[in-house]
């Protein structure tokens, strides 16, 4: 049993943290959002350079090699700086995918550009009428002489409002099982629509409609993609865990501070009881989310899928339940400043409520949890 | 005992329900059932909708132009009317100054803001908080001077108000001022009645949560005020406002609205998908349907007992904190649990009109297209009308005497 960090990721979480100090303020954070892109190519080409978009890249591909801690260090950072560059929809999970589904040959060229920082992809997977549900891919791949024509739509792609190459899920007809495709976001045929989220970060619709493909489109086997996409989702899972503790313990912070120096009835609202107990179940939520966060970024580095995948729903399911109550409470601490867009706590709040939101939120995992108890039983 | 409606009550809301169907402009209620943001004159065509038909004064005595209703046929009406989609009367003028203007007010301020408010000629917003002073209503600091002058002794006001709900659209409003910083907080404060053109008034919008526009700040700068605005005696403010608080917290469990919302959530959990299977057929979600609506029944009858009992007594008591608390909490699950339903489809922020329409169409279903900023604007209702800790100490202060 060893909680300590290696040498390498104390460095990684400071000169993350010193970069977040420096350039990423709350008035910085301003300006990225209302710049037209809604994140900063600066900030991405920075972070590219201290090795991020390496990090999850395999050594044998010309990346770090790094493993579910790396990334934790890392999106624990991105929590507390409530960063808006795509690391986890642009690096983290086409990264996981291509690794794990791709042919020896693809994953030595897409990970380039991927580990450069200098070709952002996109995974397209969720479609319209659909919840979280992995394996219910209805997009279609129709078979045309070698290669295939994509039809369908997806929604909520993370990073899709820039990805240069999308990573896009689809059932070739007569296969049981989805496929994988690369897609150029600007080939013929593709039509995104791009939006902000609810917490500033960016996304798009995707329309692909008759898209033609080159037999080399497609990434790995034919209709024996799903393994991965369960596996990219779980590391996608593991992130997001991590990157709600950077935000919860930092609005914590925020708020436990507000307790002490707000003043109401001429004393500090900090003094009252009910209050003190509320901040205090939040600090458990906090710490219950910490230790998950751990399991789930030490999980998806464990060969048995089975065994993975309960620790990572058991994890996002303890830290939905996190991310609802430190931020409802959070709000509720604050009053009517803390309903405010202008309020820090307000957009700490945001992103923990889509957290929970984005690929299952605790009730899902749990029922994921609970699928596999029965299942072994 | 009867949990039911008698016959005439059915009558009653029958008849609502046919005037309703028959009047309601159907665009504003489609607005209303689907969530999205009214505008100004939405609100006032259904208000002179209703007075015309004498229907708008739903709490008023007949002697002040009301409908002389009871407590159930008040229930009643916003229930049907909520349902139906109707917009919601804007409270601050038809609930909140009114019965102030009523039982406190002297008779040419009845006879002159009373049938304006009925008529929706006058828009009314409240000046009650304060930057700083959140539920702490007495630590009011916004300044009353009283001048003497020849033409008619005025005030002049100095100071600033905030959360001032849908300030941006009104004509006049009602504000505690301090006309005297002798004795306790509450002895020196004074209710004014502040026309909004006023000069030296100014409204900013705060944006909230959800990025939308809803509440303002607004500042007085040297503005005159007659003394004839002045609602009853100077400094005896505190009584006139702690009168109408008790008004807001019935007001403010929001039954009808919330049964409307259920509905809907019916709908959208049937026709929503899960796992391949409608969403009702998850049986977390359907437990969490069904937790919450039962929770609604149980406040329905309470807010009945309450509406009830209050026939006798003529003023809501401290038991009304209790609505405040439940509605808010019963409120916030609904807009939660649609949030919930949607899944990823809540991520999207959308802005009305900013895409085009056929974009809005093709981007989110129209059931979940506001989830999120409706979960998002509801987090205030534990916040604002005294936060629900505060109603909690009223509760432990007068009720449990503890």
């Amino acid at each position: 049993m060893d909680f300590s960090l290696t040498e390498e990721q104390i460095a990684l979480k400071d000169s993350l943290g010193k970069f977040i100090a420096r350039d990423y303020t709350f008035d910085d954070r301003w300006k990225v959002i209302r710049s037209s892109e809604g994140w900063s190519r600066a900030h991405w080409n920075q972070l590219a350079e201290i090795g991020l978009m390496a990090l999850p890249v395999a050594e044998a591909d010309g990346g770090l090699g790094g493993g579910g801690i790396d990334t934790m260090v890392v999106m624990e950072q991105i929590g507390r700086g409530l960063l808006l560059e795509p690391y986890l929809g642009c690096a983290v999970l086409p990264a996981a995918l291509i690794k794990a589904a791709g042919t020896e040959a693809q994953r030595a060229t897409l990970s380039e550009g991927l580990a450069s920082g200098e070709t952002l992809y996109a995974f397209a997977h969720t479609e319209p009428g659909q919840r979280y549900e992995r394996a219910a891919v209805a997009m279609s791949a129709q078979v045309s002489g070698a290669g295939f024509v994509l039809s369908g739509k997806k929604i909520t792609v993370l990073g899709g409002d820039c990805a240069d190459q999308l990573l896009v899920s689809a059932m070739v007809s007569g296969d049981t099982g989805a496929s994988l495709f690369l897609v150029d976001a600007k080939a013929a045929g593709v039509t995104r629509l791009a939006y902000p989220m609810q917490d500033a970060q960016r996304g798009a619709d995707i329309d692909f409609s008759g898209v033609n493909l080159g037999a080399d489109a497609l990434i790995g086997t034919r209709g024996g993609a799903q393994a991965a996409i369960d596996y990219a989702l779980d590391v996608a899972c593991a992130a997001l865990c991590a990157e709600s503790v950077g935000v919860m313990d930092e609005l914590l912070k925020q708020t436990v501070e507000y307790l002490k120096t707000r003043k109401q009835f001429g004393r500090a609202i900090g003094t009252n009881q009910a209050l003190q107990h509320r901040a205090v179940d939040m600090m458990m939520h906090v710490e219950m989310s910490r230790s998950m966060a751990l399991e789930a970024a030490v999980a998806v580095d464990n060969p048995d899928a089975a065994a993975r995948a309960k620790a990572i729903s058991g994890a996002k399911t303890i830290i939905g339940q996190g991310c609802r109550f430190v931020g409802q409470n959070a709000v509720q601490l604050h009053g009517g400043i803390g309903v405010t867009h202008e309020l820090a706590a307000s957009h700490y709040f945001k992103r923990l409520t889509m957290i929970n939101v984005t690929f299952g939120d605790s009730d899902w995992h749990l029922a994921r949890y609970g699928d596999m108890l029965l299942a072994a039983a | 005992m009867d949990l039911r409606y008698s016959s005439e009550q059915q009558v009653f809301e029958n008849e609502v329900r046919e005037f309703t169907l028959a009047n309601l402009d159907p665009k504003a209620a489609r607005k209303v059932l689907e969530g999205s943001r009214l505008e100004r004159e939405d609100f006032l065509t259904w208000h002179r909708t209703l007075h015309k038909k004498g229907w708008v004064g739903v709490g008023w005595p007949k002697t002040f132009g009301g409908t002389g209703w009871n407590a159930t046929q008040q229930h009643i009406f916003d229930e049907v009317t909520a349902d139906a989609g109707a917009p919601q009367l804007i409270p601050f003028g038809l609930r909140m100054v009114a019965p102030v203007i009523m039982n406190f007010g002297n008779k040419a301020q009845q006879d002159y803001h009373l049938p304006k408010i009925l008529s929706g000629e006058n828009w009314w917003c409240q000046g009650y908080s304060e930057p700083g002073a959140g539920s702490d209503l007495a630590s009011v600091n916004c300044k009353a001077e009283r001048v003497s002058d020849p033409a008619g002794d005025h005030y002049v006001v100095n100071g600033q108000k905030t959360w001032t709900t849908l300030g941006q659209h009104a004509d006049w409003i009602f504000c505690l001022v301090r006309t005297s910083s002798e004795g306790r907080r509450q002895e020196g404060i004074s209710f004014l009645l502040i026309d909004m053109k006023t000069p030296g008034i100014t409204v900013r919008p705060i944006i909230m949560l959800d990025q939308e526009h809803e509440v303002n700040e607004v500042w007085f700068d040297n503005v005159k005020v007659s003394v004839e605005n002045l609602v009853g005696e100077e400094n005896k403010g505190w009584t006139y406002a702690k009168f109408l608080l008790s008004h807001e917290r019935t007001g403010i469990a929001g039954v009808g609205r919330c049964k409307r919302i259920v509905k809907r959530l019916h709908n959208v959990a049937k026709q929503a998908k899960s796992n391949g299977k409608p969403l009702i057929e998850d049986v977390r979600f359907r437990d969490r349907l069904a937790q919450v609506e039962i929770e609604l029944r149980a406040l329905e009858i309470t807010l009945l007992r309450v509406l009830d009992a209050e026939r006798e007594k003529r003023q809501p008591g401290p038991e009304a904190s209790l609505l405040k608390i439940k509605g808010s909490e019963i409120q916030q699950a609904l807009t939660e649990l649609t949030m919930i339903a949607a899944g990823p489809a809540a991520l999207p922020y959308v802005r009305e009109g900013e895409h085009g329409a056929a974009d809005v169409e093709w981007l989110s279903s129209e059931a979940f297209r506001y989830a999120s900023g409706h979960y998002f604007n509801f987090r205030k209702t534990s916040i604002y009308g005294g936060s629900n800790e505060i109603q909690r100490n009223i509760i432990t202060q007068l009720v449990l005497g503890l």
